[in-house]
C-alpha cells in the first residue's frame, strides 16, 4: 500500500528550510505552476499542517477531498485543474480552526498523506514543508523512505 | 511536579509569550526588543526565554552566540546580556551553532519544562517568552506548564498579507480554545519608507484588510503597526538593540509605542489582581 500509491510518481522533491516566512509554499506554487506549465503533471503535497499555505495560494481552500477505491482523491487546482493537491487545509470544517496537534497525531496524519492519496501517474511530487526539523520532517522523509527522493531544495532570505 | 514548577516561577511577576501562526514575521525580534525595552529601566528585572528548539533565534539577536549555559547549586544559570536581562534557549546548549536539533514533539517539551523547572531566574518583572510559528507541542506545553504561575497574555505577531493572516486567525483560535488572553497584534512589515526618496510602498500589500480588518473582525486589539526598517535586520544579525542603534527611526517610535501598551497591560491587570485578593 505504501508504495501503491506513489508508483506512478517519478519523482519526489521537498521543499524545506530551517526558517519561516521565507517563501517555501510560495517556491513549491510557482514551481509547480512552471513545470506544469512546461507540459509535466505535477502535484503538491502540504505536510504543513499547522499552517497550511498551499490550498489558499492556487485558489483552493474551499475544496473538500474525495473518497475512491484507492484512497484519497487529490484536489485538483490550477487554471486548468491539473495540479494535483494533498493539504489538511481541505480537511478543515473551516478555515481559522487551529489544528492543535502534538506530534503522534501529526505523524499518523503525514503517513496518511504519503500512502493513502491516490496520486496516479505524476512526473513530479513537490513536498511543501514547515518550517524547523521536527514531527513533520522526520515522518515525511521516514514515510517516503521506500521511494527514491530526488531530493531537497533548500529555501532561505539573505539574512 | 506543578508544586516544583510553582516555586521556581513564584517570583515572576509578568509572563508575556510572544507567537504568532506564522513563521518569519518578526516574533524573536520582537521579543528581543521588548526585552531590551522593558530592561532600559533598570529597576526592572527582565528574563527572556526561547522555546524554539529548532530555530533559535535569540541567542544571535542578542549578541550572545558562543556563550555556555553554567550550572550551580540552584540551578541552570540564565546568561545575562545586562545584569538586569537574562535569556536561556536551546541555543546555549549547542556544541556548534549549526547543530540541527532534530527532536520529535515529547522530547521537546522535555526541554522546555527543563529550561521552567532547572533555571534560575531569581526576582523577576518580565519573563518573556518567544515561541516557533504554529501550534503544537511546544505551544501546548508551554500554556500548560506556565499555568502553575499566571500567564498575562499573548502578543500575536503578523504581516499585513493574507497568507500570514490565514495562519494568525489560526493562532488567535489556538489562544481562545486554551484560554489564552490575547494582549494585541502587532503588524510587522507594515509598509516601507525609502531613505532615500522617502516615498511609502507597500512590500507586504494587505489585500485583505491586513492586521486591522483582523484585529476588527476577532475584537482583539491591534497594539500597532512596524513599518520596514533595513536596518532592523541588520542589528539583529549583529546581536544589538535595533532600538539603541536607530532611536529615530519610525520603526522605533512604533516599538516603543507598542512596548508601552504591553506594559500598561501587564500592570492594570496586576492592579485588578491585587484588588480581586
Amino acid at each position: 500500500a505504501e508504495r501503491a500509491n506513489l508508483a506512478g510518481v517519478r519523482h519526489i522533491l521537498l521543499v524545506l528550510s530551517g526558517k519561516g516566512g521565507v517563501g517555501k509554499s510560495t517556491l513549491c506554487t510557482e514551481l509547480a505552476l512552471a513545470l506544469q506549465h512546461a507540459g509535466k503533471k505535477v502535484g503538491i503535497l502540504d505536510v504543513d499542517l499547522c499552517g497550511p499555505s498551499i490550498p489558499g495560494m492556487l485558489r483552493a481552500q474551499d475544496s473538500a477531498v474525495h473518497q475512491c477505491a484507492s484512497g484519497w482523491v487529490p484536489v485538483l487546482a490550477g487554471r486548468d485543474k491539473a495540479i494535483a493537491l494533498m493539504s489538511i487545509g481541505f480537511l478543515l470544517e473551516r478555515p481559522d480552526d487551529a489544528v492543535v496537534w502534538r506530534g503522534p497525531k501529526k505523524n499518523a496524519l503525514i503517513k496518511q498523506f504519503v500512502s493513502d492519496v491516490a496520486w496516479g501517474e505524476l512526473d513530479f511530487l513537490i513536498v511543501d514543508t514547515p518550517p524547523g526539523t521536527s514531527d513533520e520532517h522526520i515522518s515525511t522523509v521516514e514515510a517516503l523512505r521506500p521511494c527514491q527522493l530526488l531530493g531537497a531544495l533548500l529555501v532561505t532570505t539573505p539574512q | 511536579e506543578a508544586a516544583e514548577l510553582r516555586a521556581r516561577l513564584r517570583a515572576v511577576r509578568h509572563t508575556v509569550l510572544v507567537l504568532s501562526g506564522k513563521g518569519g514575521v518578526g516574533k524573536s525580534t520582537f521579543s528581543a526588543l521588548l526585552a531590551h525595552g522593558l530592561a532600559a529601566d533598570e529597576t526592572k528585572q527582565v528574563a527572556l526565554l526561547d522555546i524554539d528548539i529548532c530555530g533559535p533565534s535569540i541567542p544571535k539577536m542578542m549578541g550572545l552566540e558562543g556563550e555556555q549555559v553554567h550550572q550551580s547549586g540552584s540551578g541552570w544559570s540564565p546568561v545575562y546580556v545586562e545584569e538586569n536581562l537574562g535569556v536561556m534557549s536551546v541555543g546555549f546548549l549547542l556544541s556548534s551553532p549549526d547543530d540541527a536539533v532534530i527532536w520529535r514533539g515529547p522530547k521537546k517539551n522535555g526541554l522546555i519544562k527543563q529550561f521552567l523547572r532547572d533555571v534560575d531566574w531569581g526576582e523577576v518583572d518580565y519573563l518573556i517568552v518567544d515561541t516557533p510559528p504554529g501550534t503544537s507541542d511546544e505551544h501546548l506545553s508551554i500554556v500548560q506548564y506556565l499555568s502553575a504561575t499566571h500567564i498575562d497574555g499573548a502578543v500575536i505577531v503578523t504581516t499585513p498579507q493574507e497568507v500570514s493572516l490565514q495562519d494568525v486567525r489560526k493562532e488567535i483560535n489556538f489562544c481562545r480554545k486554551v484560554k489564552l488572553p490575547i494582549i494585541g497584534v502587532v503588524e510587522n512589515m507594515s509598509g516601507f519608507v525609502c531613505p532615500k526618496c522617502k516615498n511609502e510602498s507597500q512590500i507586504f500589500p494587505p489585500t485583505t484588510g491586513g492586521a486591522e480588518k483582523m484585529c476588527q473582525n476577532f475584537g482583539v486589539s491591534l497594539l500597532g503597526k512596524v513599518p520596514l526598517d533595513p536596518q532592523i535586520g541588520k542589528s539583529c544579525d549583529r546581536g544589538q538593540s535595533f532600538l539603541a542603534e536607530a532611536p529615530e527611526s519610525p520603526a522605533t517610535l512604533s516599538y516603543r509605542k507598542i512596548i508601552q501598551r504591553i506594559q500598561e497591560y501587564c500592570e492594570q491587570h496586576h492592579l485588578q489582581e491585587e484588588k480581586i485578593m
